[in-house]
């Protein structure tokens, strides 16, 4: 398949690893990718927060933007950000709502000679897995299932709540699509607290105690349920889960040392790439767990 | 009649002994609710159960517990939505609500949490001076805004959720916030700025909350209580321009101004901007106290220096001019679902959407004819 692809600005900043794993799984996948070079941050809800015009806006050009590369054959438009997804989606459903809001936005556009017409199809990398290619075709493509790997899902708010507007029911678990990945790829599922809550990442620069008290908190509920590792689809979280690990760790005072996975790094190690072609060295926390299982997998094939 | 099994968190802090489960089989019909399920047990089985009610019927919010794990109304859960969002094994839990002190079973100590949260934020309305000598006279629209907080009744099911509380207890909070709203949004109160500054400078006001939606999801009345904190925060910033000393303002003001320079987020830029800049003296010690992670970040090339300190990336034309043109109005437009409603609901009543056209032709009624309350 093919799919207009905004791979977002952390991707492309401080967590460039997710990007480039992202781009090394996309071809095992038959995916092919085409990125959205310029179209410009969701907003990640700060914007909308400043002014809810400026991120309509600033979404609909992004979507008028795919929307020209699906009439060129792409199948849909593919993020890989829990957080662009919810605030996308939230600009989405404002801008589908009403005709005569969309022509206010579409005026703006028109400078640039873009329109955005209602219902684009913007999945995250998380639900095109599940839904467009399937987890039996994901599962025929697994060479090295992650037997024994012990991983946390952790999907970030803006992938699951509000519910009704992600369309998430029980004909659609979309808040369980992590752990059928995992299941699928073959490792195991880590059940534990904070598998569905916040990062904390957004006050980090309000109320630093209290955000890191919440990453420190779920790294330590996924260590106490003895995870090897979490998995994510925001790099906004990895960012407060791992960049600010060490910090998390000071403020909940235990050392944790709970490395965490982007998704297309955890489905690429399932799909025999090695650790180092996914990045993993990259992150601030060490992936040692993952990288003894893969090394004890394939007998240190990959080299690290 | 059908058959429900209920699962009952039990609690009695008076008895020294740990929390437990108490399983009980009721028969009702699927359309029941969870509430009544609950009272049969105890009115049946086990007279000792606690629990909270009053109306039944959803307005006096306070039969709030978790069901399955998520909070709401036991009288507004029917037993065959529970049972469909129950486990494998076919069983109804119900727990009390989170992040307040249990008194016995199912009934939390509300006034030790919410209620004090609700007085925190003067919930009444402090008359616009002078005051008129009739009543205020008030846009429609600007009523029909209120009335989505105004349709809190007080149940506490956000509180139970609300993740920022669960690591900040002293947090104002979701309902309080809310409720904050009900006054800045109204037109006839005269205390907006204070407020406002009130809450923004609180380190557990505006700007403490994580935006995580736990209290939408949770809300039995679509009050959407993060959307009214959020509203706070844009009125508190661009209206009143209220600096606040948690950084709240500055940071979204870097953040908005990091995308019109550069479309994408630097993330090298927003930290020390949220601070007032490299060179301001909020940022060194926070700065200074990242150091470590930053070399961490440098060994492990997670950032290179030059992706630190260059702008790789500038805003396209498009990205610029939209800036320009959102940013210039002299107005905000800001599109209110909760007021407008969709397309698609207007098309399934035609009739309700034409009688709110005929009501106010042009979108504005004429001065001195609108709705005005009291
Ligand atoms: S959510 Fe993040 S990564 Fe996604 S566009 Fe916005 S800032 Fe960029
Ligand atoms: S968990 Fe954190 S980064 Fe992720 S979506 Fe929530 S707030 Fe955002
Ligand atoms: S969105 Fe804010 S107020 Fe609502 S539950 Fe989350 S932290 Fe609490
Ligand atoms: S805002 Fe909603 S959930 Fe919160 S107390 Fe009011 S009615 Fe209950
Ligand atoms: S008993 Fe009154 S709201 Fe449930």
């Amino acid at each position: 398949m093919k799919v207009a692809y905004w791979p977002g600005c952390v991707s492309r900043g401080f967590t460039a690893e997710l990007h480039g794993s992202m781009a090394a799984v996309a071809p095992m996948l038959e995916i092919e990718l085409v990125e959205l070079d310029r179209a410009s941050c969701c907003g990640a809800g700060v914007i909308a927060e400043h002014s809810q015009e400026l991120a309509d806006t600033l979404n609909a050009r992004t979507f008028a933007l795919a929307q020209q590369e699906i009439t060129q054959g792409a199948d849909l438009m593919m993020n890989i950000c829990s957080t662009c997804q919810g605030a996308q989606n939230e600009c989405q459903q404002r801008l589908d709502a009403s005709a005569e809001y969309r022509a206010q936005i579409n005026e703006t556009l028109s400078d640039e000679g873009l329109e955005y017409q209602d219902g684009i199809i913007n999945k995250n990398f998380l639900w095109v897995l599940v839904e467009e290619i399937g987890l039996e075709k994901l599962r025929s493509l697994v060479r090295r299932p992650l037997t024994d790997l012990r991983v946390g899902p952790f999907y970030g708010c803006y992938i699951v709540r509000p519910t009704d507007r992600l369309d998430i029911n029980r004909a659609q678990p979309r808040d369980e699509y992590l752990g059928q990945v995992i299941e699928t790829l073959g490792g195991t599922v880590i059940d534990y607290a904070g598998s569905h809550k916040c990062c904390g990442f957004p006050i980090i620069t309000m109320n630093k105690e209290a955000s890191l008290e919440q990453a420190g908190r779920h790294l330590a509920d996924a260590t106490d349920a003895q995870a090897d590792c979490l998995v994510t689809p925001c790099p906004l979280c990895h960012l407060n889960l791992d960049l600010q690990q060490p910090m998390a760790a000071k403020q909940v005072g235990r050392e944790l040392n709970m490395p965490v996975l982007h998704l297309p790094q955890l489905v690429g190690l399932a799909l025999g790439l090695s650790p180092k072609e996914l990045g993993l060295a990259h992150h601030i926390v060490k992936p040692t767990a993952v990288i003894d299982w893969s090394q004890a997998v394939v007998g240190g094939v990959g080299g690290w | 009649m059908a058959e429900f099994k209920l699962k009952i968190r039990r609690y009695d802090p008076e008895s020294g002994s740990a929390p437990y489960w108490d399983e009980h089989t009721v028969e009702l019909e699927p359309h029941r609710s969870v509430l009544e399920g609950i009272l049969q047990a105890r009115n049946e089985n086990d007279g000792s159960i606690g629990v909270r009610c009053s109306c039944r019927a959803a307005i006096c919010g306070s039969c709030g517990v978790r069901v399955n794990g998520k909070p709401g109304l036991a009288c507004h859960t029917h037993l065959g939505a529970a049972l469909e969002s129950a486990g494998e094994d076919g069983v109804i839990e119900v727990e009390p609500m989170g992040n307040m002190p249990i008194i016995k079973d199912l009934i939390v100590d509300m006034d030790a949490v919410h209620w004090k949260k609700i007085q925190r934020v003067t919930p009444w309305l402090i008359g616009k001076q002078p005051v008129p000598e009739r009543e205020y006279i008030v846009s429609r629209e600007s009523m029909i805004d209120v009335t989505q907080s105004m349709a809190c009744i007080q149940c506490g099911a956000c509180v139970s959720d609300c993740l920022s509380m669960e690591v900040d207890p002293l947090f104002v909070g979701p309902a309080a916030l809310a409720k904050a709203y009900r006054f800045v949004g109204d037109p006839r109160d005269g205390a907006h700025e204070q407020r406002l500054k009130d809450l923004s400078e609180d380190k557990h006001g505006i700007y403490d909350c994580t935006h995580c939606f736990k209290c939408i999801e949770a809300c039995p009345k679509g009050v959407a209580p993060m959307n009214q904190i959020m509203r706070l925060r844009r009125i508190a910033g661009n209206d009143f321009q209220i600096k606040d000393r948690n950084n709240g303002e500055r940071h979204e003001a870097a953040f908005v101004s990091n995308i019109e320079r550069n479309g994408i987020l630097h993330e090298a830029d927003l930290l020390p901007d949220s601070y007032g800049g490299k060179f301001h003296p909020r940022a060194v010690p926070e700065l200074i106290s990242s150091l470590p992670i930053v070399v961490t970040a440098l060994l492990r090339r997670k950032m290179t220096l030059g992706k630190a300190l260059l702008h790789p990336h500038t805003a396209p034309d498009g990205v610029k001019r939209i800036f320009e043109v959102v940013e210039g109005r002299e107005e905000r437009n800001e599109f209110n679902l909760y007021i407008s409603g969709t397309d698609a609901e207007a098309e399934a009543s035609p009739e309700v959407a034409a009688a709110i056209e005929a009501a106010e032709p042009a979108g504005v009624a004429p001065e001195g004819t609108e709705g005005s309350s009291g």
